[in-house]
């Protein structure tokens, strides 16, 4: 019997897309996302992002933790799984959710498929199967995994849509932000959801393995009408921030990773109180944040804005120049579209509420040299980032 | 408003000694029990025309302070004597343990029975105040829950150094090291370290919770003693009874309950009553079940009103009994080889070899071969449980798995019942001749019967991991659970099973406090 030894050089899995990827990439700069290879930049960081902000962008998604959800009891297990009212959603629409362990604390965030009765298609940044199959332990639902069964690219920028239709897939214009349609590609089968994680006009389309590559070439091919640009994780760090949209397991530490005590976060404390349903009956973590809501917020992901251009990178926060450290800054990008240092701070509240004033301490270097300034910070409710055109249904065409 | 103050779903003895108490400070109280009479496990059994033997067939440690406190005899319990707890041998050479002596071993063994027993009474005393309390939440700082810990501190203190530390050696030791130390005599080993695994997932060499077992039921008034009550476990159940209506208490037999009604609003959740199986509704103030936590959760709370991972905490109890039944009707005494007369109770087990080759076969999901047991023939101190002349014997026996590999059938019910009268015959050469009528009950046979889940004889695993303040499990485990207005209070409470009272006393206590 012969045995594969070579496993161990291709530590990391190959998405259908990789070979484009390889194709076009003059960085090399690899990743890992889920144990698959990913490119962190492809080509140049500027023009991926600007592909995304001006143009369409295309990335890779396959590495997404995808489950299916099917069966009798799948609305009712879905709904005592995550925080928000799932009994409301309809097939062919596409909700946004996150899910918390019993204490309150954020497993992780994702987004659900509604794409027929009782079939359900959950999307999330980490694994979650253990979780799933422990909550299943009850309902009439099945699960599986299907990860690596589905291919996921994701078509993002002001002329996505063009770019879409003129790859051949017809039928797209009515398509309203969070909806899913069964479309085609020249022949071949395609799910269509116009959904995203730029904060633009944008699409994410799932398919076949087998017919990944087909699809790539499809909307590649118009590339000569059309600026579009394959991207990388990089450029797809600085929208999601422009975008307001947080990243668990990056920006705060998911509850079932937290080891230290009071270092996982509750959806209230992410800025995800919106996502969460207190009325909607029963759900795994309602309890802790019925008598969370009930006491003084302790502290808040915030959405700031950084005076000056330095590079923000990690940094405290302090409620005043040279004064108490209140915070500190989870994630932060120049913003090239606003012209702005944005970034997201987990800061501690005074009595239940934000430090009237907010300065980082911001460290970069000169020529290899260390420098220290003050940055006054200001605070933002709304995503920094919002274009109008992006929800507009049918699409601008260019 | 609702029509009663507490519901509790259940006429087990626990369910009784809390609605006892419940009454008797005023609440109006409904008993809701799915068996056409009271008592649970400790119900009265006619097996046989004129032939009776509950499933617990004698009591080691009721709780004094609750025969008091609920007036037990104004309200007909007698006065029972315990009878001598008797490790049989084959060739009549049997160990003979009553009121705290031993005979029928060596004089070395005899010797240090004295100095294990101070031993054991001692730490018995020092772990009391443990069982009759409700166990501190971990990470409360609340004074009376740590009020308790203070109490075992100091008892342990006051033991003194020496005995402290070899409490601290000891309390967790495999019955069998324990045995080896201090004894010689095979049957003396067996009889003695008997009440360390009855009715637990565990063998003479299994460590975990052996010892505490033993010091758990060493904690009663007598000391370890069996007795059987007058009127068997039924005189007991009846008194019960009698107290908690004669405060009040409403008890309603074939009434099984299918649901806890369980109200939503946007302050959460508030159990608010229960469906009776035959559709009827009764509302209450609290919902308290004395059912096993697996059935008053999964069955009867269902599992969307629980979160993810306490939902799976009670859904992984370890709840597989190991202890089967054998009743026999006889007609006439039973002649144990040796014995005068068999009013003990009578241990089976020839060696601790045995027991564990007994457990090695119901691990894998078989019969033992020979199995171990333990018999008493409640007949001669209670003649009226049997018709004139004519004798009852039950066994419980032990390693007969709930999950029999193959599954539960006639065939293999027969098959290990044979087994067991075979073994009994060995000790007692006429007992096949005196047999009217016999019945096997499997641990699977009494979950369907008497409504316990996996038929545990501690609702849910007694050992290490699933008790005191992880009694189910951490959440449910101050009598209370995560759903206000519902409330545990039996044997899968702590301190556990057996015929004690404690878990529906504690239960009480806390919802009136
Ligand atoms: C084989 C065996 C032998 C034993 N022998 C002894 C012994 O000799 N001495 C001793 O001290 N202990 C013995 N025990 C242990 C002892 O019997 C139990 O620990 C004790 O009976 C537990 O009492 P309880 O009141 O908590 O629960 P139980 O006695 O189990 O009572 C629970 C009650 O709840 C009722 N119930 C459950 N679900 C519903 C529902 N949905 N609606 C209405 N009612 C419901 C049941 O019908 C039952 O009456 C033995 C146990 C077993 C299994």
């Amino acid at each position: 019997m012969k045995f594969d030894h070579t496993h161990f050089r291709q530590a990391l899995l190959r998405t259908p897309f990789h070979d484009r990827f390889v194709e076009l990439s003059t960085t090399e700069e690899w990743m890992a996302w889920n144990t698959y290879k990913v490119p962190r930049v492809v080509d140049k960081l500027p023009t991926e992002y600007f592909a995304v902000r001006s143009g369409c962008a295309v990335m890779d998604l396959t590495p997404m933790e995808k489950y299916r959800i099917s069966g009798r009891g799948a609305r009712d297990y879905l709904d005592r799984l995550v925080t928000r009212d799932i009994s409301k959603l309809k097939a062919g629409r596409v909700t946004y959710v996150v899910w918390c362990n019993d204490e309150g604390k954020v497993i992780d965030d994702g987004t659900v498929f509604q794409l027929g009765e009782n079939d359900y298609r959950l999307c999330a940044q980490h694994h979650q199967f253990d979780w799933l199959l422990m909550s299943a332990r009850g309902f009439d639902v099945d699960i599986q995994v299907e990860t690596h069964d589905v291919a996921a690219l994701a078509v993002q920028g002001p002329t996505s849509w063009s770019v879409l239709a003129a790859a051949g897939i017809s039928n797209l214009e009515q398509l309203k932000p969070f909806g899913i349609a069964d479309l085609r590609c020249g022949d071949i089968p395609v799910t269509v959801s116009r959904t995203g994680y730029t904060g633009d006009l944008g699409y994410e389309l799932w398919m076949d393995p087998a017919n990944a590559l087909q699809v790539w070439d499809a909307i590649f091919s118009v590339q000569g009408q059309y600026d579009i640009h394959a991207m990388g994780l990089s450029a797809l760090e600085m929208v999601r921030i422009e975008a307001g949209f947080i990243m668990p397991g990056f920006d705060f530490n998911t509850a079932e990773a937290t080891i230290r005590n009071g270092y996982d976060r509750s959806p209230f404390e992410v800025g995800l109180g919106w996502v969460v349903n207190l009325d909607k009956g029963h759900f795994t973590g309602r309890k802790a944040l019925l008598a969370e809501k009930s006491r003084p917020a302790k502290r808040r992901l915030t959405k700031i804005v950084v005076d000056g251009n330095k590079p923000v990178g990690e940094a405290f926060i302090y409620d005043g120049k040279n004064g108490k450290q209140t915070g500190e800054i989870k994630c932060a990008t120049w913003s090239p579209i606003l012209k702005a240092n944005l970034a997201l701070a987990d800061i501690e509240f005074i009595n239940g509420r934000l430090p009237a004033q907010l300065w980082a301490r911001i460290d970069y270097q000169r020529e290899l040299k260390w420098h220290s300034a003050w940055a006054e910070c200001h605070s933002h409710s709304k995503p920094f980032y919002v274009p109008e055109y992006r929800s507009a249904t049918p699409p601008m065409r260019y | 408003m609702a029509s009663y103050d507490s519901i509790i779903i259940g006429a087990g003895h626990n369910g009784l000694v809390c609605a006892a108490y419940l009454a008797r400070s005023g609440q109006r109280v409904l008993v809701l029990e799915a068996a056409d009479e009271p008592g649970g496990l400790g119900a009265d059994r006619e097996f046989h025309p004129g032939f009776h033997t509950p499933i617990a067939h004698s009591v080691s440690h009721f709780s004094q302070k609750i025969a008091n406190d609920l007036k037990l005899t104004a309200h007909g319990l007698g006065a029972a004597k315990p009878v001598p707890t008797v490790g049989l041998n084959t060739t009549g050479a049997h160990i003979i343990l009553q009121e705290g002596s031993l005979s029928g071993a060596g004089t070395d063994d005899t010797r240090a029975y004295r100095e294990y027993s101070r031993l054991m009474l001692r730490f018995a005393d020092v772990l009391k105040p443990f069982w009759q309390k409700t166990m501190p939440r971990i990470g409360m700082n609340n004074f009376s829950d740590l009020a308790t810990f203070a109490h075992i501190g100091i008892n342990l203190r006051r033991i003194g150094k020496k005995d402290m530390q070899e409490f601290l050696r000891v309390a967790s030791l495999p019955v069998r090291d324990l045995m080896d130390e201090y004894f010689d005599n095979d049957i003396l080993k067996t009889t003695l370290g008997w009440d360390g695994l009855i009715g637990a997932k565990l063998a003479p060499r299994s460590p975990n919770s052996a010892v505490l077992a033993m010091l758990y039921r060493l904690a009663g008034e007598s000391r370890g003693a069996h007795t059987i009550p007058v009127g068997g476990v039924n005189g007991l159940i009846d008194a019960l009874s009698k107290s908690a209506m004669a405060s009040g208490a409403e008890i309603r037999c074939s009434a099984e309950v299918g649901h806890i009604l369980i109200d939503g609003n946007a302050d959460g959740l508030t159990a608010k009553g229960v469906r009776l199986a035959n559709g009827d509704t009764v509302t209450a103030d609290r919902v308290i079940s004395a059912a096993d936590p697996q059935r008053t959760f999964l069955d009867l709370v269902g599992v969307e009103y629980l979160d993810i991972g306490f939902t799976n905490r009670i859904r992984r109890l370890r709840c597989d009994g190991y202890v089967a039944k054998l009743h026999l009707a006889l007609d006439s005494a039973p002649e144990f080889e040796g014995l005068q007369q068999a009013n003990g109770r009578m241990i089976i087990a020839p060696d601790l070899d045995a027991i564990e080759f007994a457990f090695d076969h119901s691990k894998y999901g078989e019969c033992p071969d020979s199995p171990v047991m333990e018999i008493v023939v409640p007949s001669i101190n209670e003649p009226s449980v049997a018709p004139d002349g004519k004798h009852v014997l039950s066994a419980h026996v032990m390693y007969v798995p709930y999950q029999l590999k193959g599954g539960w059938n006639p065939t293999a019910r027969d098959r290990v019942c044979e087994r067991t009268i075979d073994t009994i015959a060995r000790y007692a050469p006429g007992i096949r001749e005196q047999i009217v009528h016999q019945e096997f009950l499997t641990p699977a046979d009494l979950e369907r019967q008497y409504r316990v889940t996996g038929g545990h004889w501690h609702h849910t695993e007694f050992a290490m991991d699933q008790m005191l303040m992880m009694r189910p499990t951490y959440e449910a485990a101050q009598y209370r659970t995560p759903i206000p207005g519902l409330f545990l209070c039996a044997a899968g409470c702590h301190p556990g099973g057996d015929i004690t009272g404690q878990a529906g006393h504690n239960a009480a206590h806390e919802i009136l406090r």
